[in-house]
């Protein structure tokens, strides 16, 4: 495998520049959790010019809502969900200062265009071993939002998290150059 | 006259409940044989990578008893009733929405209902998708399948005209996969349904992914050779292991058929992705 390079949080413009579509991290440090709900709310409190209940400046956000902690547990599984439906808000939250994304699947190239402009990297973390996930945080406290429930933004210290860099600032796209790389021609 | 066999709704609250919580904890064994067999048909270094992380999070997830995925999805529930059995002690729904209610809270698994509008969270995961199947005997069958929604969200149904044919229905469910991408964290299997009607064809599909991993379809040779044909060219996008490139795409095609309208040929596509939980009880 690739080297693997260790990172982080808060991601800066330099480290961003540096990693390319394809390499493996291990990132390190504060990330916040946001999906749909909070998103939307985020989004919507920019627009109107309100305070945000956390400033997005160089923070990283984990598309994830984990499962509730079991008894002498302070987190659940833990995962990414699809990004995509995070796309229409993502580049607002970009331009406040947003310098990393954590999730799975494909961007809109609205996105991908913010995160050239930006210096921002979106990494993808592997969907569906939640179990595995859980055991790269090391700590969680509830960010805002706490009346969403399940979900609520939450606060995690992450210790050598694994991730693939999927997008680039150079705007490149791991998903794009992968399949071409393994597709099979159909009339070969 | 066959005499009526009572089955409380406690029992049925119980066997649900029991059956949500080791769903999400407990990955099936042909799903990881097959899991564990594709590690080596895979070609990329990622890929690989992300299928052994994945056969090691079952390890972890049934070693202590943790949600395989923090998406534990919509509670979608299989109902075979026997029409000899009496069911005594409440509604016979109240109680399946009952045992997804404790399932979920007493598992610590993440409630994940909203109201499609609002967005707010019902709170307990309910209400369950229940399908109920009369059938003879005096037994209940419950199968208990948590379905995640980022493999949902990539499923869909088209109403093919009959003469797109066996050709028509091949490439609606390999462009279905390939537009779905790394979404429904592949590897996946595909479930099909052929034929009926717009919703019995998407639950034809949905039933063809409890099908055990590794089976073809045994009762129509013209389908398990479509199985064949399909896994084989999806296998060739280079999709790969979550998107990352690579062979291993789809891990099995799973299709089941009934007949439809002579003016219709619905097809549905449901994607399910490597968190395949289904678990059973006859009662
Ligand atoms: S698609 Fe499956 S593996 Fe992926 S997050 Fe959803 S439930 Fe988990």
């Amino acid at each position: 495998m690739k080297n693997i390079i260790r990172i982080n949080t808060p991601l800066t413009d330099k480290v961003c520049d540096e990693l390319n579509a394809g390499d493996m991290v291990l990132l390190s440090g504060e990330v916040l959790t946001g999906r749909d709900v909070a998103h939307r709310k985020l989004f919507e409190a920019i627009l109107r010019g309100d305070k945000l209940p956390i400033n997005l400046e160089g923070e990283t956000i984990f598309y994830a809502a984990p499962t509730p902690p079991r008894p002498g547990r302070f987190i659940g599984s833990v995962g990414p969900t699809t990004s995509y439906r995070m796309d229409k808000y993502s580049p607002k939250l970009m331009e406040m200062g947003l310098k990393g994304m954590i999730g799975k699947g494909k961007r809109s190239p609205e996105v991908i265009d913010a995160i050239k402009r930006f210096k921002v990297v979106y990494f993808g973390a592997i969907g569906g071993v939640a179990a595995l996930t859980a055991r790269y945080v090391k700590k969680s406290v509830v960010a805002a939002y706490d009346d969403l429930g399940p979900e609520a933004m939450l606060r995690l210290e992450v210790l050598d998290f694994p991730l693939v860099v999927l997008n680039d600032t150079k705007g490149r796209d791991l998903y794009e150059d992968a399949a071409k790389k393994y597709m099979i021609n159909l009339s070969e | 006259m066959k005499a009526v066999r009572e089955i409380s709704c406690e029992t049925i609250i119980e066997t649900i409940r029991k059956l949500f919580m080791e769903a999400n904890i407990d990955l099936g064994e042909d799903v990881l044989s097959v899991l564990g067999e594709s590690v080596k048909s895979e070609d990329s270094e990622l890929g690989q990578y992300v299928l052994e992380r994945i056969v090691e999070n079952a390890r972890i997830a049934k070693e202590e008893s943790v949600p395989l995925c923090q998406d534990t999805g919509l509670a979608v529930v299989f109902i075979e009733l026997g029409q000899d059995v009496h069911v005594i002690g409440g509604n016979f729904c109240d109680a399946v929405h009952e045992g997804v209610r404790k399932a979920y809270s007493d598992g610590f698994l993440r409630k994940s209902v909203c109201d499609p509008l609002s967005r707010e969270n019902t709170g307990d995961n309910t209400p369950a998708i229940v399908h109920i199947e009369v059938v003879e005997g005096d037994r209940i069958k419950i199968t208990a399948m948590p379905k995640g929604g980022g493999s949902e969200n990539m499923s869909s149904c088209a109403m093919l005209v009959p003469s797109a044919g066996l050709e028509g229905i091949k490439k609606y469910i390999i462009e279905s996969v390939e537009k779905a991408g790394p979404n429904p964290c592949p590897p996946t299997i595909i479930g099909v349904g052929i034929g009926g009607s717009i919703e019995q064809s998407s639950i034809l599909a949905k039933k063809a992914l409890l099908r055990p991993l590794g089976e073809k379809n045994r009762s129509d040779s013209r389908l398990s050779k479509l199985e064949e044909e399909i896994l084989e060219e999806v296998n060739r996008l280079g999709i790969g292991p979550q998107g990352y490139g690579g062979r291993i795409t789809s891990l099995a095609v799973h299709i089941e058929m009934m007949p439809c309208h002579i003016a219709s040929l619905p097809v549905a596509v449901n994607l399910q992705c490597h968190v395949a939980r289904h678990k059973e009880a006859i009662i």
